[in-house]
């Protein structure tokens, strides 16, 4: 057991669940309602897009890889689905499926590019994102959608919970779909050969690729449950606003990325864990939603989140400075 | 001179593939609407556009070259345009002559010193904490901005003196002055990199840091080098952008965030560091702004320009690989006739 934490503590995760649990503690003691259901409720429900994304995003920085074309993705599966839905009656297995279909062929085309071209991730994301965004643009016009079927914005209310004086609270399509996404990509990643794979062909692809591992297959697979994560997550994001815009996604990437980076992800690849990407996601969301709660303007939680990123990023220096050495001037 | 060979035949691959882009894009759009794009029309808000995303992509530029990556050159240049901004509204307004000029001054060298100050921080956190450079400029990004937000509550402030407003929206004989302003600083930039010992160890970094530091040089030190000099043109680009909008805000410019890198490419600097010179760049600006103003004249959906560039890297990219895959078909024919 002290062997085990002993490594524990060496990692990443240790130190984020510290800090999350000092400003848990903190809060709590600070501003009750913050343990309140209802709070923790709305937080969840709000984080859950980035939340879906960011376990996917996990997939691809194992890998070695990123994903710069992923809100661009999803910003063509929701409109695209729910422009259907607004014609015919599909019904939300006939949204997800399309949202996720439209998902896994745009990402598949990122990994086909990035296989073939020879020119790293980065780039070839963001030249994909550019002509997807440019597209949906074009054929959009930049119009948003308002109405949406009743069915679709009424979601989906499980009742888990009811108060004394009968205040029910529901289990959303938020929460689901979050839960979904988490603990597919723990299985994919700790439970399947491909996942074990993943995580081989970021710490080395040359090793991988000489052991007979299909690197190609893998980054179709990669990138392509990116594609899916972003189609899904695309809906998630719908139905929480009860609207469709094609340009709220794009542009804020990075937040995903920064949260894949804070649960420590290695920018290299090989390493990283849901375990840290959620304790990651928890930490930002529970340090803005504490700002909110303590009164501070909320033109100041971008900073704060800020002062966490380098904060964290700083303490993983030890880790990357090993890494650098090994692999010097890797991005 | 065998060593450099491989370097130079490189570089000529590149000129000769955007030159040869530049000039099909000429002949193609010249006989469709070359009266109105190579008019003098086109060619001046062609001159007033480009200097903006290109001062920006020289900044990426550094830090591609070095191997790493700036995603705070946005934040930065607004940071420091809204610093300046700060200054130049707060001017008395008995101000006159050369305390009026003094002022101006003043506001400039604030801007700078923002700049460089977020530099520093790039540079000390990739340097000597040997964070990787993605990782360390989001968070010095998210940083940044979140000041700049912070500090303006996200609003414009707008209303400078006649003299920044011309920087951006003056001509000196009959050149636009962004485009001066560009040219002032791509050229000795050029020079820089190629020519002075710090630009070549820029280079150097981005090929192998370890080779630098096992040569004896300090690369921490290199690093802030590297870092302030993407800030310094940052803050370049923050001064175009505010004397051009005659205004100031944290959000400006966003949106070439990954087009800088998007150009770089496109202008042949290699993203893992080490390869690229500032007139691939400029080439690669060029045609950029060509079909992004031929799009304007023709009318299109100013959204397609964003598809066409980045379709255009893939087309780039693509031929390089195409070649690469008839050279192993040739080379696999010969060895095995028939």
């Amino acid at each position: 057991m002290p062997k085990h934490f002993k490594a524990f503590a060496r990692r990443q995760e240790f130190w984020l669940a510290i800090l999350f649990a000092v400003l848990f503690v903190g809060l709590s003691i600070a501003r009750p309602n913050f343990l309140s259901l209802q709070n923790g409720v709305d937080l969840i429900s709000s984080y859950a897009y980035t939340g879906i994304l960011v376990s996917a995003m996990l997939v691809v920085l194992v890998a070695g890889g990123i994903d710069m074309s992923f809100a661009a993705v999803a910003t063509v599966a929701q409109y695209a689905a729910l422009t259907v839905a607004n014609s015919w009656d599909i019904g939300w297995l006939g949204v997800l499926l399309i949202a996720a279909a439209i998902g896994i062929i745009l990402g598949v085309i990122n990994g086909l590019l990035i296989n073939i071209l020879g020119l790293s991730a980065i780039i070839v994301t963001i030249a994909t994102q550019s002509v997807i965004f440019g597209l949906v643009l074009t054929a959009t016009k930049g119009q948003d959608i308002f109405s949406l079927p009743g069915w679709f914005t009424d979601g989906v209310a499980i009742p888990f919970h009811t108060t004394l004086d009968g205040y029910q609270y529901f289990i959303n399509v938020q929460m689901i779909g979050l839960a979904v996404a988490l603990a597919l990509t723990w299985f994919v990643l700790n439970r399947t050969n491909v996942g074990r794979q993943i995580y081989a062909m970021g710490g080395n692809v040359e090793a991988a690729r000489r052991i007979g591992y299909n690197v190609f297959r893998l980054n179709l697979f990669v990138y392509g449950y990116m594609g899916l994560a972003a189609g899904l997550a695309s809906i998630v994001h719908a139905q929480y606003n009860m609207s469709v815009s094609p340009t709220a996604l794009v542009g804020r990437e990075l937040d995903v990325i920064a949260a894949a980076f804070l649960g420590g992800a290695s920018a290299t690849g090989g390493s990283g864990t849901i375990l840290g990407v959620v304790l990651g996601i928890a930490l930002v969301a529970v340090v803005q939603n504490g700002l909110t709660l303590l009164g501070v303007s909320s033109y100041w939680s971008q900073f704060f989140t800020g002062i966490i990123i380098v904060v964290a990023v700083a303490s993983m220096a030890r880790d990357v400075r090993r890494r650098w050495y090994d692999n010097p001037g890797a991005a | 001179m065998p060593l450099s060979l491989g370097f130079l035949r490189r570089l000529d691959a590149t000129y000769l593939r955007l030159s040869l882009l530049l000039v099909v894009l000429a002949i193609c759009l010249g006989g469709l609407i070359g009266d109105r794009l190579f008019g003098e029309l086109g060619l001046r808000s062609m001159a007033y556009q480009m200097p903006e995303l290109g001062l920006l992509a020289l900044a990426q530029m550094v830090a591609l070259l070095s191997g790493g990556f700036d995603l705070s050159i946005i934040a930065t240049a607004d940071l420091s345009a809204l610093t300046m901004a700060f200054i130049l509204t707060s001017i008395p307004p008995e101000a006159a002559g050369l305390v009026y000029a003094g002022w101006i001054g003043l506001a400039l060298l604030c801007g700078i010193a923002v700049a460089l100050v977020a530099g520093l921080f790039n540079g000390i956190l990739i340097g000597y904490l040997r964070i990787s450079p993605i990782l360390a400029t989001l968070g010095s990004m998210t940083l940044i901005k979140g000041i700049a937000v912070a500090l303006s509550h996200g609003s414009v402030i707008s209303g400078f003196p006649a003299a920044i407003v011309f920087l951006g929206n003056g001509s000196l004989v009959g050149i636009p002055m962004p485009l001066v302003i560009f040219a002032c600083a791509a050229a000795p930039l050029g020079i820089f990199l190629g020519r002075t010992p710090l630009g070549i160890k820029i280079a150097m970094f981005g090929s192998s840091e370890r080779a630098l530091r096992f040569s004896g040089f300090d690369t921490g030190r290199v690093a802030i080098g590297i870092y302030m000099l993407t800030a310094l043109l940052a803050f370049m680009a923050g001064l175009l952008m505010m004397a051009r909008f005659d205004s100031a805000n944290a959000a400006y410019g966003e949106s070439y965030l990954l087009v800088t890198v998007l150009a770089c490419v496109l202008g042949g600097i290699d993203p893992a560091g080490g390869f690229g010179k500032v007139g691939g760049l400029v080439l690669a600006l060029v045609i950029l702004q060509i079909i992004s103003t031929a799009c304007v004249v023709l009318g299109l959906s100013q959204f397609l320009t964003l598809t066409l560039w980045g379709a255009i890297l893939i087309a780039v990219g693509g031929s390089g690989a195409l070649r690469e895959i008839l050279h192993n078909l040739g080379d696999s024919l010969r060895r095995h006739p028939g």
